[in-house]
C-alpha cells in the first residue's frame, strides 16, 4: 500500500507481465458481448483484415494499465483519471508488460501523476498513457 | 489529403443516444474480473467493480442481425464512414464514484468529434464518443471519451 510520505517522482511501479491466450480473449469478449471477429476468428483476422494473428483487445490493455496503478495505489488511494492510446496492435501469443513511473507528487493535496505503459517483447511502448491518483494527506 | 469526412458526415457531431440503464450484478463483476486477470480479492469476489468494468456493462447488446460482417454492432449514433476497418484508439476516463453490485447506472453517449489523419498505411478517421455514466439519482460515476479509428 502506497503512502504519500514515501512516494516521490521517479519511483517506478512494479511491472506486471500478461500472456493473453485464446481462452482469456474468449472470456473477455464474452463478458463484453463483443463479437468483433479480429479477436477470435483467425482466418478472418489474417485473410480479410490483414493482421498477422488474432488481435488483443485495445480496452483489455487499458484495463491492465488500471491494474498496474490500482495495485500500486492500495486501498487508501483513489484513481481519479486515466488516459491511454492504443498506438500499436498486439497479437495472441505475445508477452506484454504493464507498468509506469511517478512523474509528480503534490504533498499538499495528495495528487500524484504517473506515466503508464504497455510494452511488448521488443520493449516498445505500444499503449502509452497517464494517470492521476490521490492519496490521503493526513 | 482527400477529405473523407464530408460536411454531411461532420453534421453528425453532437448527436446523442437515448439514456440506457443497466443493473450491476456481482456475477457480471466476477466474470469481468476473471477475464481481465484481476488479482485483488474485492474484484474477484464481486464486492466492487474494477475501473474498466463499465466497458462491459454498457457494451451494446444487439441481436445477431444487427451485427456487421466484421462482428461489430451497427451503431445508430455513428454514421457510415468511407473507411470500414475498425481499431481501438484509446480512452480518456474520469472517475467520480466507484461501482458496486446493486447499482443502477444510466449511460448517455454523444458523438463528440471526428477528424482525419494520415497513417503509415493510408488515411485514418478518428471517431470520438463521450459516454457519461450516472446513478439513477443523477450522481456522476464515470465520464469516458472513447476513440475508435477507422482505416
Amino acid at each position: 500500500m502506497s503512502k504519500l510520505s514515501t512516494v516521490k517522482a521517479g519511483d517506478a511501479l512494479h511491472e506486471r507481465e500478461f500472456k493473453p491466450n485464446h481462452v482469456q480473449l474468449f472470456l473477455y469478449n464474452a463478458a463484453l458481448w463483443n463479437a468483433h471477429r479480429i479477436h477470435y476468428d483467425t482466418p478472418y483476422a489474417t485473410g480479410v483484415e490483414g493482421y498477422p494473428d488474432i488481435v488483443i483487445d485495445g480496452p483489455l490493455m487499458g484495463d491492465w494499465l488500471t491494474q498496474a496503478v490500482v495495485e500500486w495505489l492500495g486501498e487508501d488511494g483513489t484513481l481519479a483519471s486515466i488516459s491511454y492510446s492504443n498506438r500499436t496492435a498486439a497479437y495472441i501469443g505475445e508477452v506484454l508488460r504493464a507498468g509506469g513511473t511517478i512523474t509528480s507528487v503534490d504533498a499538499d493535496t495528495g495528487k500524484i501523476e504517473l506515466d503508464i505503459y504497455i510494452k511488448n517483447e521488443a520493449d516498445e511502448i505500444i499503449a502509452p498513457g497517464v494517470a492521476t491518483v490521490t492519496l490521503p494527506t493526513g | 489529403m482527400t477529405a473523407l469526412l464530408t460536411p454531411e458526415l461532420l453534421s453528425h457531431i453532437g448527436n446523442a443516444s437515448s439514456p440506457r440503464e443497466e443493473l450491476v450484478t456481482r456475477r457480471d463483476i466476477r466474470k469481468y474480473s476473471i477475464s481481465t486477470d484481476q488479482r485483488l480479492k474485492k474484484y474477484l469476489e464481486g464486492d466492487e467493480a474494477p475501473p474498466m468494468f463499465h466497458i462491459a456493462l454498457f457494451w451494446d447488446v444487439v441481436e445477431m442481425d444487427q451485427l456487421k460482417p466484421d462482428g461489430i454492432p451497427v451503431d445508430a449514433l455513428v454514421p457510415k464512414f468511407p473507411l470500414e476497418r475498425a481499431m481501438a484508439g484509446g480512452s480518456v476516463i474520469d472517475y467520480h464514484r466507484k461501482i458496486y453490485p446493486g447499482d443502477e447506472l444510466v449511460a448517455t453517449r454523444i458523438l463528440s468529434n471526428m477528424f482525419e489523419k494520415s497513417g503509415r498505411q493510408g488515411p485514418l478517421i478518428f471517431c470520438e464518443v463521450t459516454m457519461k455514466i450516472e446513478t439513477a439519482a443523477g450522481e456522476p460515476v464515470i465520464t469516458q471519451k472513447i476513440t475508435r479509428i477507422m482505416r
